[in-house]
């Protein structure tokens, strides 16, 4: 994996080591959560992903400040759910794990963001190359209107200009592993806004693995969307562990309760614990986590 | 607190016919002189209509057959293209600078405030612009330099419909293909510029279509001619000289000419206005 050049990753990906898990699991919670997140993820690995590493990560917008220091370990290959009630920062520390945070006007943020310990944010990495390697799943389904369904699927490999690949195959591909093929083979030419609101969030998840990434991050990828369309994307989120490391950001606790392997808590910009999924809802270390999971406020 | 009732009273009822008349009163006013014009337009201009009408130049005699507005409508045609292909590139380009790469510079607030002022400047100053500055002692009058003036005045109109139409498309497209690894010129071309192009090119065509009727512009710059030219080089010939000319003759069949031609400016300024309008409908679907 090579962020700092925008050359075309058109051939096979090369294999990546996952790092060892920690052997010893320490006091501290992070490594806790590593170490629970090494015991969930007992799945079928078929793409071995980066371990994605947030180091003292801070942001603002203007002179407002959304995170203030967070140290988060996101588990390769894992599930990894972010919760918090809104405003919490927790959409805006995912944006920054693939710069997309950098977008909005004002906005800037420190800290160091690694994927098997390449920087993101070092001076040599290309702010394209980063995103090629970390796709990004919005709330909204926002696929091009201007384009059909295989066009879709293959905008994004048009869009970083890759060659050399067969774009039939890659979006057969990319539309089977986000569950969306059998519905629309006969009928890849129709317009993408066309579909229903779950299948075109599928579309955008398609979409977004077309380009072969190695993280996916979801921002609350249902909430716009029913509860049928939600189970399909949730199964379809577990499926994906076996390629992608992949962080979810969720209004929702049943839902990182179903998908996640570990889940992180946040409040007012400030990580409050990181740990199992099960252990966070049941068993929590921190009693402002207790009182959220409960519903005592947020 | 009084029983309930759904009825209304008369005072309330007699009030609302009142105003209802007055609207209408008001917009039947507003169409007296638009039904006018166009009838007169109509009833003058459709008896100078015919095959040669449009197929000949006009002969610059006193005496004898004027000849039709051929070299006009080509004149009009070619002009306006001109400045098309001259202001919808730089005005887009305008646009997309301060939709999507510009922000909120003090710099793009300049331009932007610049582009409103431009908007508002009278035609007969930039034709009086171009005088000064490509006809005097710059080889006289041509049409390139009509077509310039023309430019300029639909420069700030594309400019300032393109930002319109290029903040509607959801800043969500761009942000999925910024995710995606798109670099940002890239983002415009294959995402911005297809999603907007329906409104775009209903702003141009409306520019296109106003500028098609200026007088102004042209007046001391491309002048008139009456052979039918393609030289940019030299006098063009324009629809809207033809009848500033036409109309000032002592000579009915003169001013019957200016009517047709008038009829026929307005014929084909109304088909490309049809032309936008159809073109902004399919983008809403």
């Amino acid at each position: 994996m090579d962020l700092s050049s925008t050359e075309d990753r058109s051939g096979k990906r090369a294999a990546t080591q996952i790092p060892a898990a920690p052997a010893a699991a320490g006091s501290s919670p992070l490594a806790a959560a590593a170490g629970a997140a090494a015991r969930t993820s007992s799945h079928e690995v078929t793409t071995p992903a980066p371990q994605v590493n947030v180091e003292g990560l801070r942001s603002w917008y203007g002179e407002q400040q959304a995170v203030r220091g967070v140290d988060l370990r996101f588990a390769a290959n894992a599930v990894t759910a972010i919760i918090g009630p809104s405003g919490c920062g927790k959409s805006t520390l995912l944006r920054c794990i693939n710069r997309m945070h950098e977008e909005i006007p004002g906005a800037r943020a420190e800290g160091r963001v690694t994927l098997d310990g390449l920087d993101v944010y070092a001076k040599e990495s290309d702010v394209v190359a980063v995103r090629r390697a970390i796709g990004m799943v919005f709330q909204k389904p926002n696929p091009f209107p201007t384009m059909s369904i295989f066009d879709n699927v293959a905008a994004g490999l048009k869009l970083t200009g890759t060659r050399g690949v067969d774009l039939r195959d890659r979006v057969e591909q990319a539309l089977r592993g986000a569950g969306l093929w059998e519905e629309v083979k006969d009928r890849l030419g129709r317009q993408g806004i066309g579909l229903s609101g779950g299948q075109q969030q599928r579309l955008c998840i398609a979409r977004a693995i077309a380009v072969e990434p190695r993280v996916v991050l979801m921002d609350e990828p249902c909430s716009a969307l029913d509860p049928i369309a939600t189970l399909r994307i949730e199964e379809l989120i577990g499926e994906l562990r076996a390629n992608y490391t992949i962080v979810i950001v969720t209004h929702n606790m049943q839902q990182a309760a179903r998908v996640a392997d570990t889940t992180a808590f946040m409040l007012a910009g400030e990580l409050i614990e990181h740990t199992a999924t099960e252990q966070l809802f049941t068993n929590p270390a921190d009693e402002r986590t207790e009182q959220y999971v409960t519903g005592k406020f947020g | 607190m009084s029983a309930l009732s759904f009825t209304t009273s008369p005072r309330r009822r007699r009030t609302d016919a009142v105003m209802r008349g007055v609207l209408l009163a008001a917009t039947l006013v507003a169409l007296v002189p638009l039904v006018l014009v166009i009838y007169m337009l109509i009833s003058k201009g459709i008896g100078a209509w015919s095959w040669s009408f449009f197929t000949t130049d006009p002969t610059g005699s006193f005496l004898g057959d004027p000849g039709g507005i051929k070299s006009a409508i080509v004149g009009t045609v070619a002009m306006v293209l001109l400045a098309t292909v001259i202001a919808v590139p730089v005005g887009v380009g305008v646009a997309l600078y301060l939709t999507e790469f510009g922000g909120g510079s003090w710099f793009s607030k300049a331009v932007r405030y610049f582009v409103d002022v431009l908007t508002g400047v009278p035609s007969i100053v930039f034709g009086l612009f171009i005088y000064i500055t490509l006809v005097i002692g710059h080889g006289g009058f041509a049409g390139w330099k009509g077509s310039i003036a023309l430019a300029l005045l639909m420069l700030p109109v594309v400019t300032r419909s393109a930002e319109v139409v290029l903040l509607l498309v959801p800043n969500g497209l761009r942000e999925a293909a910024l995710a995606l690894g798109a670099p940002r010129w890239r983002v415009v071309a294959r995402v911005v510029l297809p999603t907007a192009l329906p409104g775009l090119v209903t702003g141009v065509l409306l520019a296109l279509a106003r500028a098609a009727g200026e007088t102004a512009p042209l007046l001391f710059t491309a002048v008139a001619a009456n052979a039918t030219t393609l030289n940019f080089g030299g006098r063009m010939n324009s629809l809207p000289l033809q009848i500033f000319n036409d109309v000032q003759q002592a000579q009915d069949r003169l001013v019957q000419r200016a009517w047709g031609a008038a009829l026929t400016l307005v014929v084909m300024i109304l088909l490309t206005t049809l032309i936008a309008r159809l073109a902004s409908r399919r983008s809403t679907t």
